[in-house]
């Protein structure tokens, strides 16, 4: 099948790649654009491991093809830090031991600052509902939700 | 050098941030599917759609055919000859003769792309011939169940038994009915808990190159590279040395990665595909239709009780599926687990192994354990119910402590359970009020912990940082907890010590990260190679001044003069020596092995509060307290994760998880939306009390305290719903239809 040539805003950043019709955007963003930061835990829409935004709007990259990556605007967790300040959210996930494997922190992390975005200041089952869609099988979420509010604090300025 | 080692450290019981949380938070640490070589392959697996079937042809020809596959691999590829479990291994990496479970792999595809290699695997045609099969462990040991594999069992097994039973377990001590006839209260039950996926996140995944000549390398996501080394090798018929494996940062384990289910794969095809690297890596639906569930469980249990509560005897007899290989389920662990909690004076254990078709088990958190205690702190507590009793006083009164000698044999040293009774029994979570449908649940439980075989390295830099090389993965913060404790022991700041987990070229043999071990033992292991090193510091300091190495005493980081008759020299600090080394005598490090013994027994309570919608049968997690002893807190963040994460597992296996199996013996949950975790809006915030009891064998007095924490969530929340409802459930999950089914059953009868 033939590859289709794609253009598109990564971080920031132009970028152009050949994808398969049936490739996925994360598999675009891992295997041709090198930014493994975005992970793969179902590939189906139900662990949030992939969580990216596309022009704004928070997706599971995995079910998102490649080519409709064309012309738009992708942040991943590559995004997040400006060069060594990391983004608020990133610190607290430190601070409060919110992470253990790591592996969901890429897709939470973006899907949590999504939320911020749009709710500063979430009660939480705000946030326990907003990343009902991000599995994490390691921390029992408790120390995740209080990254997230602590973020949020200070986002603030509280 | 005397130091007080249980009190006023430095160190020890501090947060810091962890080494490796800054690669995490920003995408850049590298997990099994994140790496990638020049000229690489990919690779796919053909899965049986088959419980059970005769392979009758594997016709790989139209696969190879397609363009950009670069090899095709089926059994006749291995070597022949195996015996014992390098043959069971073998046998799930790639079926043989038959497949046995629904996903079993039949053969493996490598192709220049990921989409060839899916298409590919696509095209080699299978031929089977499909056997009657069963998944269901009492139906396995039925009369008239299909045979799985005649001549499995073992000697143990009494005459008369299906071919399926493959081992019988007995033992206790006391006389059991002595011990019933003086009870006032005997009551029998019995349960059954359904197979549960360890549910990591990150996908088994692998990459792997191997030469005409047999050497090979390997990166993966594994909690234990030196067990992957040598099951490969075993599998591939090549010695363990040629192979050099380096693990990954690993995204969860929770003892479902200490083995290996397609490594050897990778690298076999690459061989094939004349020595390119090969990457590996599975789907979800891979993930859970052929990597280590937990068994399913059936079990009786029987016990008998004192008007006040005082237990007189137990007796449990457990029958466990583990999948179509012998020696796969935790039989023996669970009936070892069954009734540690407790000083009974007499006990009987008894335990079938049973083969099904289903995937090969693996270890999950506290293996068997948990459905042990399902069984037994179930029944406790229907028990106290009858008699009036308070269920944590019951506990309390029948606690093991210091000296008793336990249900498995071993006399307990210094342990914490009653210690954890009493903190539980003080906290504020019971004293909250309940509502209507409301109700609460305790249990305890139960983990050995593990030593085993470990060997750690240290160095002394240039500049007097340290570094650490431990042969145990990182999966929940003990590189933070062993740089924590080498800093503690050598009196320099913790960000002075980088901790790697490095490669098996590295080190001498390293057990996985597995049964609660890491910080306990990689950690012992690093006190004493810091040790070492601190005895040469202080010997080049001596050399310096000229003095006896006895008279230089080690504190704060620096060699001193001992006293004031070893003369009056300025301390000679850790950098300062580094510096020197050279000169002095040369590179300075310290090195340890031991096959740890000295682990000490985890016990834990958990309280949990639930509601249960009448209309519905859905519980709701209202509150949840986990206390349990850590011998001593590390890095406390991390002991707490451990118990919010135990817990959070615990819940999901007591009321949404189990393997679904269908009439056709296939699973029918192969996904996270059938195969329901918990997610933020199942839980609410999980309390923790850290209880301390230093376990006398590890400097710092650490226990592990990974595993107890999944085991007492399925009784307490079994206990919760009854006090909610009325309804006492003995089969999990307790999902709602279940619960609903109960309640209702109690109202019409
Ligand atoms: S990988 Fe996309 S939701 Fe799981
Ligand atoms: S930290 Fe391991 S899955 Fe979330």
């Amino acid at each position: 099948m033939s590859r289709i040539h794609v253009t598109t805003t990564v971080n920031g950043d132009a970028v152009e790649f050949l994808a398969d019709p049936r490739d996925s955007l994360l598999d675009c963003l891992r295997d041709q654009l090198n930014l493994t930061g975005s992970k793969e835990g179902c590939g189906t829409g139900d662990c949030g491991a992939c969580s990216v935004t596309v022009d704004g709007t928070l997706v599971c990259s995995c079910l998102v093809l490649g080519v409709e990556a064309e012309g738009k605007r992708i942040e991943t967790v590559e995004g997040m830090a400006k060069g060594n300040d990391l983004h608020p959210l990133q610190r607290k996930f430190i601070e409060h031991a919110a992470l253990q494997c790591g592996f969901c922190t890429p897709g939470i992390l973006v899907a949590a600052k999504a939320l911020l975005a749009e709710n500063p200041d979430p009660s939480e089952s705000e946030i326990r509902f907003w990343l009902a869609g991000n599995l994490c099988r390691c921390t029992g979420y408790d120390k995740i939700i209080h990254a997230v509010q602590d973020a949020a604090a200070e986002m603030r300025g509280a | 050098m005397a130091k007080d080692e249980t009190q006023g450290f430095r160190l020890i019981g501090t947060r810091p941030d962890r080494p490796d949380g800054l690669d995490k938070v920003t995408g850049r640490a590298r997990y099994g599917a994140d790496i990638s070589a020049p000229g690489m392959l990919h690779a796919a697996v053909v899965r049986s759609p088959h419980a059970h079937a005769r392979i009758v042809k594997i016709d790989a020809s139209k696969a190879l055919a397609l363009p950009g596959v670069k090899a095709v691999i089926t059994r006749a590829d291995l070597p022949t000859g195996l015996t014992g479990e390098d043959w069971n291994l073998q046998e799930n990496t790639l079926a043989g003769e038959k497949a046995l479970y629904d996903g079993h792999a039949v053969a493996a595809v490598a192709a220049t792309t990921k989409l060839i290699a899916q298409d590919a695997a696509k095209l080699v045609e299978v031929t089977y011939e499909v056997l009657p099969h069963v998944t269901d462990v009492d139906a396995a040991m039925a009369a008239g169940a299909p045979v799985i594999r005649a001549g499995t069992a073992d000697h143990s097994v009494p005459e008369g038994m299906h071919p399926n039973v493959v081992k019988y377990i007995d033992f206790g001590h006391g006389d059991v009915e002595a011990g019933f006839a003086a009870a006032d209260l005997v009551r029998a039950q019995s349960y059954k808990t359904e197979a549960t996926h360890q549910g990591y996140i990150e996908p088994h995944a692998c990459m792997a190159q191997m030469g005409s000549d047999d050497r090979g390398e390997m990166w993966v996501c594994t909690q234990g590279h030196w067990y992957i080394r040598r099951m490969s090798a075993a599998v591939l018929g090549v010695d363990a040395s040629k192979l050099r494996v380096t693990p990954s940062e690993i995204g969860g384990g929770f003892g479902g990665k200490t083995t290996i289910f397609m490594e050897p794969l990778a690298l076999a095809l690459s061989k094939k595909a004349g020595g390119r690297p090969v990457k590996l890596v599975m789907s979800r639906s891979e993930v859970l239709r052929a990597t280590g569930p937990t068994a399913s469980a059936s079990m009786d249990v029987k016990l008998g009780m004192k008007k006040d509560g005082t237990l007189t005897a137990a007796k449990v007899m457990f029958r466990m599926q583990g999948g179509p290989y012998i020696g796969s389920s935790p039989v023996g662990e669970a009936l070892s687990c069954a009734l540690a909690c407790y000083d009974v004076p007499n006990v009987m254990h008894e335990g079938y192994e049973v083969l099904a078709n289903r995937p090969k088990a693996a270890a999950y958190r506290a293996p068997g354990s948990p459905m042990a205690a399902f069984a037994v702190e179930s029944l406790l507590d229907e028990m106290c119910r009858e008699l009036g009793l308070d269920p944590l006083k019951v506990r309390l009164k029948n606690a093991a402590r210091e000296g008793t000698k336990s249900s498995y044999g071993p006399t307990y040293n210094r342990i914490g359970l009653v210690e954890s009774l009493e903190a539980t029994m003080a906290h504020k979570n019971l004293l909250a009020p309940l509502g209507p449908n409301q109700g609460r649940g305790v249990a305890s439980g139960f983990w050995f912990n593990h030593g085993g075989e470990t060997s750690v390295s240290l160095a002394i830099g240039e500049d007097g940082t340290v570094t650490v090389s431990v042969g145990t993965p990182d999966i929940g913060g003990s590189r933070a907890s062993i740089a924590l404790m080498t800093g503690e022991c050598l009196g320099i700041p913790y960000e002075k010590v980088r901790v790697n987990v490095v490669e098996t070229g590295a080190l001498g043999v390293n057990e996985p990260t597995h049964g609660s071990r890491a910080t306990f033992a990689s950690g012992l292991a690093a006190v004493e190679a810091a040790r070492q090193a601190m005895a040469e510091m202080c010997r080049r300091a001596a050399a310096e001044w000229d003095i006896d190495p006895e008279a230089v005493e080690w504190r704060d980081g620096a060699a001193h003069p001992a006293g004031p008759n070893a003369g009056k020299f300025p301390p000679m600090s850790i950098a300062e020596i580094g510096a020197k080394m050279g000169g002095s005598g040369g590179p300075i490090s310290g090195h340890h092995e031991v096959t740890a013994g000295g682990f000490g027994a985890s016990f834990g309570v958990h309280v949990v509060d639930v509601e249960v919608d009448p209309e519905t049968g859905r519980t709701t997690v209202l509150r949840y307290l986990v206390v349990q002893d850590a011998g001593r807190a590390i890095h406390p963040a991390y002991v707490e994760g451990q118990y919010q994460g135990g817990a959070a597992q615990g819940i999901g296996w007591a009321l949404n998880e189990e393997y679904v199996y269908g009439a056709d013996g296939r699973l029918q949950n192969t996904v996270f939306l059938d195969y329901r975790i918990p997610v933020a809006s199942d839980l609410p915030m999980i309390d923790t009390v850290i209880v301390e009891v230093p376990n006398p064998g590890h400097p710092y007095g650490v226990r592990g305290v990974g595993e107890t924490g999944i085991t007492p969530p399925l009784p307490a929340l079994a206990n919760a719903i009854h006090a909610a409802t009325g309804a006492r459930l003995r089969s999990l999950p307790m999902s709602p239809p279940k619960v609903l089914a109960a309640i209702k059953a109690k109202a019409g009868g």
